[in-house]
């Protein structure tokens, strides 16, 4: 077995492994943590596959971002896990069924009857070949408006996002400008004329 | 160091030093498949069912990263870009509607979102 095989079969199955554990692990403040780890070792099999910027954008961005929105959510949820167990023995069977009906028939059909058309093999690239500058080249020419539309899906998220969580409590204390610059002397004090004092003897 | 000899997709008798594009297809359809089998067993939760999405997503990507190294062509690895980007935006609405939802019903349970059954 050579080292890039090696290589290749200890992160697929930490990735294979992970995954498991997030469809099945009782708490989902671990589940989070073993996706992130199930994105960790699949960066590492696309580090392997050549794909360098997206394993990077992979780490930084899935795992630095929507992982860590994922964990702020359920921390900030008071959720009672009991009553989302209920019925899980119920489920598994049904559940493990489907997946392995699945996977045999992808790997019957994968491993025996799918072949690369002759000749495809992965180009050997030159030492100073850089997979960023080569998706940057083709995304800003070819994909130009898939990337602005990609954009505008961004876009829409972050209004989306905003607009569905906001919400105004009434008892909140926040000041108007307008109400203060129109403030006028009269409205906030009134001068009253009165005798003074005298200290009856 | 080996690499890049002896790649026969279809065989041809040569020992492969290689990993072959059918590992990577296999692997991204055990992990599609954990995905599936999430969704059918963390049927109430909806943050698990969300994460089970997630999975789907990265064995597509996986997929298609692989034909994009074995065929030698970029398209592949730039639908992954949009695909993570759509994703981060799915999820984050995701999440969003799930504070919400919170909030309203003080649970994230699925059988208690069915008022619109009727």
């Amino acid at each position: 077995m050579g080292f890039e095989q090696f290589i290749f079969y200890v992160f697929a199955a930490l990735l294979v492994f992970a995954a498991l554990r997030v469809v099945t692990v009782r708490n989902p403040v671990h589940a989070v943590l073993f996706l992130v780890l199930a994105f960790f070792s699949s960066a590492a099999l696309w580090l392997l596959l050549e794909a360098e910027f997206l394993a990077l954008v992979l780490v930084l961005v899935y795992v630095g971002a929507v992982m860590v929105l994922f964990l702020f959510v359920i921390m900030m949820l008071d959720i009672d896990i009991a009553v989302l167990r209920e019925g899980f023995t119920r489920y598994v069977p049904v559940g493990v069924f489907v997946g392995l009906a699945i996977v045999v028939e992808m790997a019957l059909v994968l491993i025996r009857y799918f072949a690369l058309p002759a000749g495809a093999a992965p180009k050997q690239l030159p030492a100073d070949y850089s997979n960023t500058r080569m998706l940057g080249d083709v995304l800003y020419t070819h994909y130009v408006y898939s990337f602005e539309i990609a954009a505008a899906i961004l876009l829409v998220a972050i209004i989306a996002a905003i607009v569905l969580t906001l919400r105004r409590r009434p008892d909140t204390k926040h000041q108007d400008p307008a109400r203060q610059v129109r403030v006028r002397r009269r409205d906030r004090i009134r001068i009253v004329k009165m005798d003074a004092e005298k200290k009856t003897p | 160091m080996g690499r890049r000899v002896g790649y026969g997709a279809g065989g041809g008798g040569r020992v492969s030093l290689m990993i072959t594009l059918q590992e990577y297809l296999v692997l991204g359809a055990v992990l599609f498949c954990i995905g599936v089998a999430g969704i059918f067993i963390n049927r109430k939760n909806v943050i698990v069912l969300l994460m089970s999405i997630e999975l789907m997503l990265l064995a597509a990507n996986m997929n298609f990263i692989a034909f994009s190294h074995f065929l030698g062509n970029a398209a592949g690895q730039i639908f992954v870009l949009f695909i993570l980007t759509v994703a981060a935006a799915e999820s984050a609405i995701g999440l969003a509607i799930l504070v919400v939802l919170f909030r309203n019903r003080r649970s994230i349970n699925v059988e208690d979102i069915d008022s619109l059954k009727g």
